[in-house]
């Protein structure tokens, strides 16, 4: 029998506000322990909360993004649970009034992992239904010493959204995809920076496996607190596996709560918040509702993004960029919009585009401020490169020149004599010199060897110090070569 | 206890489970009657006749109660932790949480 996996995630994302959601302490990464603190996030007898409206507004924006209906009512509920990351012994959550219900993220092939983007998976351009979107309070850190535990409230409090899908996904492929286009929608909407490494982004997931052609859902273990796309991934590929081999050899499979040790790849059972799921929810009565309708919704109208997916079939129509062109540049808005400027000063776009996605990133890497380099200029050294004047090596070496002293590119060129020739004479000239050189060569390529003609161009190359035209020289040596 | 209000039904040793509180059985029969007459006492609200009055939220002119993203000072951390029963490292700590 074949087995399917049936996956659900609950996706928790830190947003970029500069203060806490419910207190004015700022809301801030790698402070002091406990010095982000007062007493509505501590928890104090007394204190209490009021919502932060640039918080609300991230949670409606990431909605409209992800096409969620944005109720015009919402309301905190208090889930109560005794555990010491939280001061108060519960947390505020949204039960049953969320900011945000359904909605849906498309799977685009380069959201999956490089190596299944030739699967039928990845081409199949799968819909995930979201349940809800909600907004919460984060919780403390707890480090673990020697004989009891250390808890730094910094984090207590910063505002937490949660994206909980339906379970529409079947393999760890999917689970991948989602996630990387969920933080590139974050992050175009600059809702949140998502970075893993500050814990930006964290997930769990539900799984359970059945019969391939069932309806019924399997039982299903959760694993908690997973904090990156690429664990998400393996700690997956592990579960649904095991489950599978579980069940497949007449086991059954108990409902149950996993942490994943990624280093050792393997899931081990929690035993916290064992009786926890009992959260006893009620209406926060120190919180009033939350109306959407009016100023709240028009702000977050007024900050929605073009979206990933919009944007990269613009750039394909408008510039006739490759699917793969225009991701990587989507990937990248800074990136895209200086693209889009430089585009204006070139008849060649796609030369452009090359230009950018090959020799300007890799640039990019060691230089600090690229961009500096005013658009027009980059768009005239792809229009040099393009009508043959340069060849790429050199556009390259003016492009470098350019990051260090902005000019016109043509001066540049000129100056370098790095001018790219394209005169079939003088290269008719430097080829016949080759041909006579090499007769070797000459008589491989003639026996049927096409590749030896590389070593008559790298003659050539060579002779005109890497000014000539590579493409040239190949037609001109070719047509040399066939001569009778 | 007065029966004449109506019981609530409450397992007072599951309740003390979830807040991990370890009571004798003396204790469950104590407070479980106290919490079903307190309980009790409060069930007798949904006897008051709610018809015309609006949700919080509903009602005209009503204005939602945000703040704007603005930082306020907060507390040092010797402020912070100056109550707390065992401190160590600008950490407050407690017993250890078992994962």
């Amino acid at each position: 029998m074949t087995y399917e996996a049936v996956i659900g995630l609950e996706v928790h994302v830190q947003l970029k506000t500069a203060t806490k959601l419910f207190c004015g302490c700022r809301n801030e990464f790698g402070a002091e322990p406990n010095s982000r603190v007062c007493p509505v996030c501590l928890g104090l007898p007394g204190a209490l909360p009021v919502p932060n409206e640039a918080a609300v507004i991230q949670t409606i924006l990431t909605g409209l993004m992800m096409g969620s209906s944005i109720r015009p009512r919402a309301k905190f509920d208090r889930k109560n649970y005794f555990y010491p990351d939280m001061p108060k012994n519960y947390q505020i959550s949204q039960y049953d009034q969320p900011l945000c219900l359904g909605g849906e993220v498309s799977l685009p092939v380069l959201a999956f992992p490089k190596d299944a983007q030739k699967e039928p998976q990845a081409l199949a351009g799968k819909k995930v239904r979201l349940v809800r979107i909600h907004l919460e309070e984060d919780v403390g850190k707890s480090f673990h010493l020697e004989n009891c535990s250390g808890i730094d409230f910094n984090r207590a409090g910063t505002p937490l959204m949660e994206i909980v899908t339906e379970a529409d996904l079947t393999t760890p492929e999917e689970a991948f995809a989602l996630l990387t286009t969920i933080r590139e929608i974050l992050r175009y909407g600059k809702v949140s920076d998502v970075d893993m490494e500050k814990g930006q982004l964290r997930c769990d997931v539900n799984i359970s496996v059945r019969p391939v052609g069932t309806e019924a859902f399997g039982t299903k273990r959760e694993i908690k607190n997973l904090n990156s796309i690429s664990a998400v991934r393996r700690a997956l590929k592990h579960e649904i596996q095991s489950q599978i081999e579980l069940v497949s050899s007449g086991g059954t499979v108990v409902q149950e709560t996993l942490r994943w040790d990624d280093a050792r790849g393997e899931t081990i059972p929690m035993r916290t918040k064992e009786q926890a799921h009992d959260y006893r929810y009620f209406p926060d009565p120190d919180l009033l509702p939350i109306r959407t309708e009016g100023r709240l919704r028009t702000e977050a109208e007024r900050r929605m993004p073009e979206l990933p997916e919009t944007k990269k079939s613009r750039l394909r129509e408008t510039y006739g960029l490759s699917e793969y062109q225009a991701s990587v540049l989507a990937s990248d808005p800074p990136l895209a919009d200086y693209f889009e400027k430089a585009a204006r000063s070139t008849r060649n776009p796609l030369t452009l585009a090359n230009l950018t996605l090959n020799d300007y990133l890799a640039l990019r890497q060691d230089s600090p401020d690229p961009m500096s380099i005013p658009p027009e200029y980059f768009g005239q050294l792809a229009d040099l490169v393009s009508d043959g004047t340069l060849n790429s090596r050199q556009g390259r070496e003016v492009l470098a020149i350019l990051i260090q002293a902005p000019r016109p590119p043509k001066e540049i060129a000129q100056e370098r004599g790095l001018t790219q020739i394209s005169d079939s004479q003088v290269l008719e000239e430097f080829c016949r010199e080759a041909i006579a050189a090499n007769p070797k060569s000459v008589a491989d390529f003639k026996g049927g060897k096409a590749a030896a003609i590389n070593s008559l161009k790298g003659f050539v190359m060579k002779k005109t110090r890497g000014q000539a035209n590579p493409q040239r020289i190949h037609e001109l040596l070719e047509s040399l070569l066939r001569e009778p | 206890m007065d029966h004449s209000v109506p019981t609530v039904g409450i397992d007072v040793a599951y309740v003390a489970g979830l807040a991990r509180l370890r009571l004798s059985p003396e204790e469950i029969e104590t407070f479980g009657n106290q919490l079903e007459q307190v309980l009790a006492y409060v069930k007798k609200l949904e006897e008051v006749d709610v018809q015309d009055v609006v949700l919080a939220g509903e009602e005209k002119g009503f204005q939602n109660r945000l703040r704007l993203d603005l930082a306020l000072p907060e507390l040092s951390p010797n402020e912070a932790l100056e109550n707390a029963p065992q401190q160590r490292g600008g950490l407050f700590l407690v017993p250890r949480i078992i994962e």
